[in-house]
C-alpha cells in the first residue's frame, strides 16, 4: 500500500506519454509510418516489460479506482501481445492499401492504453473512462479507409451501436451508484453485504450494465454490430478488434461482475448463462451460411465469447481461469488465422471470399498448413490449442454443476467444427484456383509462424499459462 | 532394456518418422515421393518390431497393468498426468495396429500417387494416435488420442477418396465428434468425483448408481458410434466406400475396434452397475445389428460397402461377447475384435486389388476372375472363409466363444445373432461366387492380371494369421485369460456389493 501513487499505472504513463512522443514523430518527420510503426510495437514492448515489473499482489491507487493484481497483469500482457500482433500484421497492409497514415498504429497505442485502464478498473468511473478511451480510438481505425463506403460505414455502425451500449452501461452504473450509494467495487460488495439476492433498483443496474458490456464483448443478443463491423474495417483492424478488446472487455466483464456482486451470483448467474448459450447457438449456426471468410471470422468470434462466457457463468476461481486461458489461445488462433486471411491477396487486390482458398494446400502448402492447424484448433479438436481452452471451461462448468450449459456447449462446438472444416475441406479437398502473392514479408512469417507452433505445442507444456491464469484468477476473491 | 520407455516408443516413433518424412522428404515430386515410400515403410517396420519386443515383455500371468510409464509432474492439471501401460486386453490392439501399418504402406505403394509425401505423414501420425489409444493409462490422455486421431483420417478421406468423399469424410467426422464431446463431458464429472483420470483408479472407484447410468450413456454415445452399432452405423459404409483402400484397411482394421476398447475398458469396470443395467440395451442394439445389416449386405452392389455393412454385423458379435460378463464371451469379443481387424481388413485389400485394375467397385462388373487370377482367388476364398467363420480360420473362434458365452446369458440373443451366421455365409459366398465363379465374359478382365511379388508380400502376412489364429488360438488367449478375470471379478465384486448395499438398507 505504500507504493506511489504512480508507480501502478507507471505502464499506462510510459503508453500515453509513448503515443504523444510518436505523434510528434509523425508530424515532423515525412513518410515515417513505418517509422513509428516499429516504434509503437517497441513502446508495447516496453510497456509489457513495465507490467511484469510490478508487484504481484494487490495493490491500489487514485483513491481505490484503480487496481493492480495478479489478473491484471495477465490481462494486459495478454492485450499488448495482441495490440502488437496486430499492429505488425498491419504495417506492409496500410502502405499497400493506400492507408499509409502514422496515426495508425498511434492510434493502435491509444485503444491500448484504454483496454489496459479497463482491466485495472475497480470502479464504475474509472471503468467507464477505460471503454471509452478505447471505444474512441477504436471507432476512428474502424472508419480509417475513409474513401471506402465499407469501412466508413463499419466506423460508423461502430460508433452509433458503441454509443448506444455506453449509455445502456452508464444508466446501469446511475441506478447501481443511486441504491448503493457508491460506485467503488469494494464499496458496492460492502453495501450489498451479506444478503441473497439484490433489490429490484440494484438488479435494474446490474442488467444495464450486462448489457453494456455484453455489448463490448459482441455476446448475443447484443451482437448485431460485429459481422458488419468486422466486414467493413480493413482487415488488419478486423484482426485488431477480434483479439485485445475482446480480451479486455471479458476480463472488465469478469472483474465488474465479481467483485462488487460476487455475494448474489444467482442474481446474474441466469443472465450470464443465457447469453452464453445465445451466443455459443448463434456463432455455430450463423456462421455456416457465410462466403465472406472475414464475416466468417465475426461470427466465429461471438461462438468463442459464449465458450468463455461459460467460465464467467460457473462464477467460480477454476471459470475465470478456464476464461483466461481460453483469450490466451484464442489470442494465439486469432492473430494467425487473420495473418493468414491477410495473405490472401492476388494483383487485383485483396480477397476475402472462402472459394478463393481453393486448392491452397497445392499453390501454398505451408500457409494452408498454418490455416488448417487454426481451424482445427477453432474447432477444438485436440491435441492443438483450442481443445484445452475449451476443456477448462467446461471443467468449472461441470464442476459448477452447470450441465445444462456445458452439453450446449459440446454439442454446438459440434455444429462449430462443420464451419471451421468446410475452411480445411475448400484448401485441402477442392481444385487449385490461381495462387496467391507470395507472403507479404519477414514479419508476417514470424507471426505465422509463432502462433501456428504456440497452438501445435501448447499440449508439452501448458504448466506456465495454466499456473498464471489461476494465479490471475484467484486474484478476484478477497482471501 | 526394461528401463526403456518401450511404450512411448512404440507410441512416437511413427510420428518421429512423420516429422522426418516433412522436414526432409523434399524437392523433386518423384524422388520426394520415393523417400516418403521408403521412410514411411521402415518406420512402421521398426514400430511393429517393437510392438513385438512389448509382447516378449509383457508377463502374461500378471493381471494388472504392466510396462507402466508415469510422469511425475502433474500436466493439465492435478490428478491427469501423462501415463502409459498395456494389460491383456490392451496388449494385442498395439501389435495388430503395428503389424497392420506396413500392410497399409505397402498397399497403398502404387496406388497413391498424388501427394504421396502428405499420404505417407497422415498415416504416421495416425498410427501414433490409434496406438496411444490402446496405451493411454489416463482418461485424458486416452481422449486426447481418441479425438487427434480424426483429422488424419478426416484427410485421408477427404484428399485421397472416392467421388463422394467430401460428403462421406464430413458425416465421418461430425458423427464422430457428437458422440466424443459427450464422453469428454463424462470424463470431467469423473475427474471431480474421484480426483484423478488415473484408468485403475477410475476403476476402482465406486460411481454413485444415478451417476453410473448418466455416464454410462454418454460413454455409449461415443463407443456406439465408433463401434459402430445400429442405429448410428451409417457413417461406416460411405466412409469405406469412399476412403483410400488403406484408410478402409485402417477403418476396418482399428479404428473400429477403439470402441469395443472403450466399452471393455471403460464402460464395463467403471461403470458395473450401469453396465449391467443396461445389458438389454446392448443386446437388443447388437441383435438387430447383426440381423438388419446382415440383410442390408445381402443387397448389395458394390463390394465395398457389402464388406463394410458385414462390419457393423460382426461388431454386433463383438458387443453381445463383451456385455455377456463372463469368461468365453469377452474372450470371444476381444478375439473376434483381432480377427475382424486381420480379416476384414484382408477383404478391403481384396477389393482393393482388383478396384486397382479396373476402377470399379461394382460386384456386376466382375465374375469369372479365377480363371486369370488363380492365387487372387485362393487368397480371397480364405478371407471369404474366414469372415462366415469356417472352423480352422480365426473367425471361427471369436464366433464360437461368444455363442458359448451368450448361451449363458441368454439362450434367446444366441439364437438371433446366430441367425447372423448363416446370413453371413450367404452374403459371403455370394459375394465370392458373383466375382470369382463363373464365366470371364467382360472383355476387359481378359487381359487381367494376377497379384504381383508386391501383393503377394502384402497378403501372406495376413493369410498365415487369419489360419494361425483359427488353430492354434492359445498364444492370443492365454495373453488375456489374467486380465479378463480379474475384469469379471471385479466386475462381480462391484454388483455384490452393491446387493448388500441394497439388502442392508432394507
Amino acid at each position: 500500500m505504500h507504493a506511489h501513487i504512480y508507480t501502478l499505472a507507471l505502464p499506462e504513463i510510459v503508453l500515453a506519454c509513448a503515443a504523444m512522443a510518436l505523434l510528434m514523430v509523425g508530424v515532423f518527420k515525412n513518410d515515417s509510418t513505418r517509422l513509428v510503426g516499429w516504434l509503437a510495437v517497441a513502446t508495447l514492448a516496453v510497456v509489457a516489460w513495465l507490467v511484469l515489473q510490478l508487484p504481484d499482489e494487490r495493490q491500489v491507487t487514485f483513491a481505490g479506482m484503480f487496481v493492480n493484481d495478479p489478473m491484471a497483469k495477465f490481462a494486459k500482457v495478454l492485450i499488448l501481445l495482441g495490440t502488437a500482433g496486430a499492429l505488425i500484421l498491419s504495417l506492409n497492409y496500410i502502405q499497400r492499401e493506400n492507408m499509409n497514415r502514422f496515426e495508425y498504429p498511434v492510434l493502435f497505442l491509444l485503444a491500448a492504453l484504454g483496454m489496459l485502464m479497463m482491466v485495472s478498473a475497480n470502479d464504475l468511473i474509472s471503468l467507464y473512462m477505460g471503454i471509452e478511451v478505447q471505444s474512441l480510438a477504436l471507432y476512428v481505425v474502424a472508419a480509417f479507409r475513409r474513401e471506402s463506403r465499407r469501412s466508413s460505414e463499419a466506423g460508423l455502425k461502430y460508433f452509433v451501436l458503441g454509443a448506444l451500449s455506453s449509455g445502456m452501461m452508464l444508466y446501469g452504473c446511475s441506478l447501481i451508484y443511486g441504491f448503493t450509494g457508491t460506485t467503488s467495487f469494494e464499496g458496492i460488495h460492502a453495501s450489498i453485504g451479506d444478503i441473497e439476492h439484490a433489490g429490484l433498483g440494484l438488479l435494474a443496474g446490474i442488467v444495464f450494465l450486462v448489457a453494456g458490456l455484453a455489448f463490448k464483448v459482441s455476446a448475443v443478443p447484443f451482437h448485431m454490430w460485429t459481422p458488419d463491423v468486422y466486414e467493413g474495417a480493413p482487415t488488419p483492424v478486423t484482426a485488431f478488434f477480434a483479439v485485445a478488446p475482446k480480451i479486455a472487455a471479458l476480463v472488465l466483464f469478469m472483474r465488474a461482475m465479481i467483485v462488487p456482486f460476487g455475494e448474489i451470483t444467482a442474481d446474474w448467474q441466469q443472465i450470464i448463462t443465457f447469453i452464453s448459450i445465445a451466443s455459443m447457438l448463434l456463432g455455430a449456426f450463423a456462421a455456416i451460411g457465410q462466403r465472406n471468410i472475414k464475416r466468417l471470422m465475426a461470427y466465429s468470434s461471438i461462438g468463442h465469447v459464449g465458450y468463455a462466457l461459460i467460465g464467467l457463468a460457473a462464477g467460480t476461481p477454476e471459470g475465470v481461469r478456464g476464461v483466461l486461458v481460453y483469450m490466451a489461445i484464442y489470442l494465439a488462433m486469432n492473430v494467425g488465422a487473420f495473418g493468414v486471411i491477410l495473405c490472401m491477396r492476388r494483383r487485383t487486390g485483396m480477397e476475402e471470399d472462402i472459394g478463393q482458398l481453393a486448392g491452397l494446400s497445392r499453390t501454398s502448402p505451408l500457409l494452408a498448413l498454418a490455416l488448417g492447424i487454426f481451424m482445427f484448433s477453432m474447432a477444438g479438436i485436440p491435441p492443438l490449442a483450442g481443445f484445452f481452452g475449451k476443456l477448462y471451461v467446461f471443467m468449472a462448468a461441470v464442476n459448477a454443476e452447470l450441465y445444462v450449459l456445458a452439453v450446449v456447449g459440446v454439442l454446438t462446438s459440434v455444429v462449430g467444427a462443420f464451419y471451421y472444416l468446410r475452411i480445411v475441406k475448400v484448401m485441402y479437398f477442392d481444385d487449385p484456383v490461381e495462387p496467391f502473392e507470395p507472403v507479404p514479408g519477414m514479419e508476417m512469417k514470424v507471426v505465422l509462424t509463432i502462433c501456428a507452433v504456440f497452438v501445435m505445442f501448447f499440449i508439452l507444456y501448458p504448466a506456465p499459462l495454466l499456473t498464471g491464469a489461476e494465479a490471475a484468477a484467484v486474484a478476484l476473491w478477497p482471501s | 532394456m526394461s528401463d526403456w520407455p518401450l511404450l512411448s516408443l512404440v507410441t512416437f516413433l511413427p510420428l518421429a518418422g512423420a516429422a522426418f518424412i516433412f522436414l526432409f522428404a523434399n524437392g523433386e515430386p518423384a524422388v520426394a515421393a520415393r523417400n516418403a515410400r521408403g521412410v514411411a515403410l521402415l518406420t512402421t517396420l521398426i514400430t511393429f518390431a517393437l510392438s513385438l519386443v512389448v509382447w516378449g515383455a509383457f508377463d502374461p500371468d500378471n493381471p494388472g497393468f504392466q510396462l507402466v510409464e508415469t510422469a511425475a509432474a502433474p500436466w493439465l492439471a492435478e490428478g491427469i498426468a501423462y501415463r502409459l501401460g498395456v494389460d491383456g486386453i490392451s496388449l494385442l490392439f498395439v501389435v495388430l495396429t503395428a503389424f497392420l501399418l506396413p500392410i497399409c504402406v505397402l498397399a497403398s505403394w502404387v496406388s497413391v500417387t498424388t501427394r504421396v509425401r502428405e499420404y505417407m505423414i497422415a498415416f504416421l501420425i495416425l498410427e501414433t494416435m490409434m496406438i496411444g489409444v490402446f496405451v493411454a493409462l489416463d482418461f485424458v490422455l486416452f481422449y486426447l488420442f481418441f479425438e487427434a486421431g480424426l483429422i488424419p483420417m478426416f484427410l485421408i478421406i477427404g484428399i485421397w477418396g472416392g467421388a463422394r468423399r467430401i460428403y462421406s469424410t464430413f458425416k465421418f467426422f461430425l458423427y464422430t465428434l457428437v458422440g466424443s464431446v459427450l464422453l469428454l463431458l463424462a470424463v470431467i464429472y469423473m475427474y471431480f468425483q474421484a480426483g484423478t483420470t488415473d484408468i485403475p483408479t477410475l476403476m476402482a472407484y465406486d460411481f454413485s448408481p444415478e451417476a453410473q447410468t448418466w455416464l454410462w450413456l454418454a460413454m455409449f454415445a461415443s463407443f456406439a458410434v465408433k463401434v459402430p452399432m445400429w442405429p448410428v452405423h451409417t457413417w461406416l459404409p460411405d466412409a469405406h466406400v469412399e476412403a483410400p483402400t488403406a484408410g478402409s484397411v485402417i477403418l476396418a482394421g482399428v479404428l473400429l475396434k477403439m470402441g469395443g476398447y472403450g466399452l471393455i475398458r471403460f464402460s464395463i469396470p467403471m461403470l458395473p452397475l450401469a453396465s449391467e443395467y443396461f445389458v438389454p440395451l446392448v443386446f437388443g442394439l447388437s441383435a438387430v445389428a447383426v440381423i438388419y445389416t446382415s440383410l442390408v449386405a445381402l443387397m448389395q452392389e458394390d463390394m465395398k460397402k457389402l464388406i463394410a455393412y458385414s462390419s457393423v454385423a460382426h461388431m454386433g458379435f463383438v458387443t453381445v461377447g463383451l456385455f455377456t460378463f463372463n469368461q468365453q464371451g469377452i474372450e470371444g469379443g476381444i478375439f473376434q475384435m483381432l480377427s475382424h481387424g486381420i480379416v476384414s481388413a484382408a477383404l478391403f485389400l481384396c477389393v482393393g486389388v482388383v478396384y486397382d485394375r479396373i476402377h470399379s467397385r461394382e460386384i456386376s462388373r466382375y465374375g469369372g476372375l479365377v480363371h486369370r487370377m488363380p492365387v487372387y482367388a485362393f487368397v480371397f476364398m480364405v478371407f471369404t472363409m474366414a469372415s462366415v467363420g469356417l472352423p480352422g480360420t480365426s473367425g471361427f473362434v471369436g464366433e464360437i466363444l461368444v455363442l458359448i458365452g451368450a448361451f449363458q446369458a441368454d439362450t434367446w440373443i444366441t439364437f438371433l445373432i446366430a441367425t447372423g451366421l448363416i446370413l453371413g455365409a450367404a452374403y459371403m459366398l455370394w459375394l465370392y461366387r458373383r466375382v470369382i465363379f463363373g464365366e470371364l465374359t467382360k472383355d476387359d478382365l481378359k487381359n487381367i492380371l494376377d497379384l504381383d511379388r508386391r501383393e503377394i508380400a502384402v497378403f501372406a502376412p495376413l493369410v498365415a494369421l487369419a489360419i494361425l489364429m483359427g488353430v492354434w488360438p492359445d498364444p492370443f488367449l492365454n495373453v488375456m485369460h489374467g486380465s479378463v478375470e480379474k475384469l469379471i471379478g471385479d466386475y462381480h465384486a462391484a454388483l455384490d456389493a452393491a446387493q448388500a448395499v441394497t439388502t442392508a438398507s432394507r
